[in-house]
């Protein structure tokens, strides 16, 4: 089961010729996931690992019932590759391409808005439920099938917390990276509502870092309605202030965005909030027996 | 990217904004021929000299050698040079700069905006950026102009003023109005207050930038709204759109050795601690400084060596931590996935061999793909390295090797 994606998601690539769309189309494939084509425009009616090409999204959407898209465009074009998915009904917009300008990203997270979509995204490790669908880039052994949710903005510490998590006797239902950047799709608090209704997920690892106030919000979201532990950590107690540690969006500009005050707020909402990255799985587990 | 006072006001002025005009000099005697220039287009007759420096507070800061003011005001054509020569190679402190300041290569020579006419001259603030958590950009405004921003925001809050723009219609008609109301505004100098606000927030947009602060935009006596001061910071995402802005990176101004990272393909940020580490992820490099701390050390730097952790990038990110003599010791975590670990590892084993002498205990943490063959490697390699598996592991071994 999971959230966002599963065994029946049919999924395009756009961007599927390209280099990157090409690797890591052949990973998904291997994966196990439904890739039903691709969008290259120009290369319509060709083939490419064994799956058609569409010169557009609309017209993968019309021929193949496709619900699912995962993005490559580099990122002069991926805002409107993301509008173009939107704009022709797919459900889950996952957008792994880095260094999107941020004005674009203003524009298409607008077009998406009323759209009844959701944009995962932009750089980010993309969604995965373990033991169906790897919509991403991430290395799919690491996420054994098992009864833990996990939203992160951060790709390798993802991986990390799923090998955790899996170590420690458990594994995982979905991973949602969300990216980040300063303007995303899915937010920390959508992801963790998204997993906390989910049936097979009995638990919730959170990972943040500095900048920006994701964290807090999905933390006092949690504080009234959540009905599942949550184990919780933050990239970045030791990041200096008014630097940019690598993600774009990861830049303590105010007091609020610092490690330290988004692990303060986590706290007083009831969230685990381990200061050390080496204990996620096992707080997890101690919470979860 | 940040990018100085005088570049920021050339794009504005290209977008139609009206700002404060001048030259931009790197000697005395070049200043004083330009403020001779800007004098026949603009009949100024003082001058304003300010300091290009990517920090503010100049106006109140110091240039240690001369006891100068970073931004200085003379008072006819013949005391340009001097003052020019007072901040020009001298290293200006101020409350952003460190303590021993920034180098000053070039200074504004800019007309006086100060000038008498029928009213009083008054200083606001504007700004414009991203506001995160609505997805949207903002434009922040305040009577207060002229002064530290922040000190206003603490002491009179209800004194700072914000517009939400939709991105679909830009800033509109009925916005640009109340901004010039707010500020208290009417007649003519109203008028060009919404001029202002339109050009300005154009400016923002067709220049793909992230952050425009004008402190102060100044109402001059005779009811010109222009910009007095430009503090631009262009995305850098932003930058596949504008090759021209490309040469406005002043790397002076910036660490060398970030600036060599980033030539080599490398995230690097230099910081003061002395256990040094290098990371696949940016997220992981901010926890794996975070693990260095809560086993007793100092992280020395944050450096993402990024998705193709190949010998090459390997042997380049060692040597630039390594020329840091603060470091005591190297943490290298590295979670394989598309990266298989092992040909991680060889690239260590290659640059470690090919850099020779290292002194200091390296921890080599490399989980994911491959990662047992990967340790095994590194072991029979015979190099000086501990081996590690888990974060927890190296985080024990962080402590044991600064005991």
């Amino acid at each position: 089961m999971g959230v966002l994606v599963g065994k029946n998601s049919k999924v395009i690539v756009q961007g599927f010729t390209g280099s990157e769309g090409t690797f890591h189309a052949s990973q998904m494939i291997e994966y196990g996931t439904n890739v039903v084509g691709g969008v290259t425009p120009g290369k319509g009616g060709t083939e490419h690992l064994g799956k058609p090409v569409f010169n557009t999204v609309a017209e993968a959407v019309q021929k193949t019932g496709a619900d699912v898209s995962i993005i490559f465009v580099p990122p002069a074009f991926a805002a409107d590759a993301i509008m173009e998915a939107a704009e022709a009904g797919i459900k889950v917009i996952v957008t792994i391409t880095e260094g999107i300008p941020v004005a674009d990203m203003i524009l298409a997270k607008e077009y998406t808005r009323d759209r009844n979509c959701t944009l995962i995204g932009p750089n980010c490790p993309g969604v995965i439920t373990a033991g169906e669908a790897k919509i991403g880039i991430m290395p799919g052994f690491v996420f054994r099938q098992g009864t833990v949710g996990i939203v992160s903005k951060s790709g390798t510490l993802t991986y990390e917390a799923a090998d955790q998590v899996a170590k420690a006797g458990l594994g995982v239902t979905t991973a949602i990276g969300i990216g980040g950047d300063p303007i995303i799709g899915t937010t920390t608090l959508e992801a963790v509502k998204l997993l906390m209704n989910d049936p097979d997920t009995k638990g919730i690892v959170m990972i943040g870092e500095i900048g920006g106030e994701l964290e807090p919000k999905a933390a006092r979201w949690i504080k009234e309605n959540g009905t599942k532990p949550v184990v919780g950590f933050i990239a970045g107690e030791t990041a200096p202030k008014g630097r940019t540690m690598g993600h774009a969006g990861a830049i303590v500009s105010g007091e609020n965005e610092s490690a330290a005050a988004k692990k303060a707020i986590m706290r007083e909402c009831g969230i685990y909030v381990v200061d050390s990255p080496a204990e996620i799985g096992s707080a997890m587990a101690r919470l979860l027996n | 990217m940040n990018i100085h006072e005088y570049q920021g006001k050339s794009i504005l002025a290209n977008y139609g904004v009206a700002v404060q005009r001048g030259y931009v000099a790197s000697t005395g005697d070049e200043a004083a021929v330009l403020a001779k220039k800007l004098k026949e287009e603009t009949g100024t007759g003082w001058f304003v000299i300010k300091a290009q420096i990517h920090a503010g507070g100049r106006g109140k800061g110091t240039v240690t050698e001369t006891g100068s003011r970073g931004v200085v005001l003379a008072k006819g054509l013949e005391e340009v040079a001097e003052k020019a020569e007072g901040i020009l190679g001298g290293h200006l402190v101020t409350l952003q700069t460190k303590a021993g300041g920034k180098l000053v290569n070039k200074v504004f020579v800019a007309e006086d905006v100060y000038g008498p006419g029928a009213s009083e001259p008054k200083e606001f603030y504007m700004s414009i950026l991203l506001d995160r958590g609505i997805g949207r950009n903002v434009i922040v405004y305040s009577p207060d102009g002229g002064m530290n921003i922040e000190e206003v925001a603490e002491k009179t809050p209800e004194r700072i003023y914000k517009e939400t723009i939709d991105p679909l219609t830009g800033v509109t008609g009925f916005q640009c109005r109340k901004i010039a109301f707010a500020l208290g505004l009417s007649g003519a100098a109203s008028k060009e207050m919404q001029v202002f606000v339109k050009q300005l927030y154009a400016a923002y947009i067709g220049c793909d930038a992230s952050l425009f602060e004008i402190n102060p935009v100044l109402k001059t006596s005779n009811d010109r709204i222009i910009a007095v001061d430009a503090k631009v910071t262009l995305d850098g995402n932003g930058l596949l759109r504008h090759p021209d802005y490309i040469e406005m990176r002043d790397t002076s101004e910036e660490d060398p050795l970030e600036v060599e990272a980033t030539a080599a393909g490398l995230n690097y940020v230099k910081l003061d601690g002395n256990v040094g580490c290098m990371v696949n992820g940016a997220g992981l490099a901010m926890a794996t400084m975070d693990i260095i701390k809560l086993s007793g050390g100092e992280p020395a730097n944050f450096l993402d060596v990024g998705g193709t952790a190949d010998a090459k990038r390997v042997e380049t990110a060692f040597r630039m931590i390594l020329r840091d003599g603060a470091v005591k010791a190297i943490l290298v975590n590295i979670f394989g996935g598309i990266v298989r670990c092992d040909r991680v590892a060889q690239g260590i084993v290659d640059a470690y061999k090919n850099i020779g002498d290292i002194r200091v205990p390296i921890i080599v943490r490399l989980q994911g793909t491959n990662a047992a063959e990967a340790k095994e490697l590194i072991d029979r390699s015979g190099l000086a390295v501990h081996s590690v598996i888990t974060l927890q592991e190296a985080a024990d071994k962080v402590k044991m090797v600064l005991a």
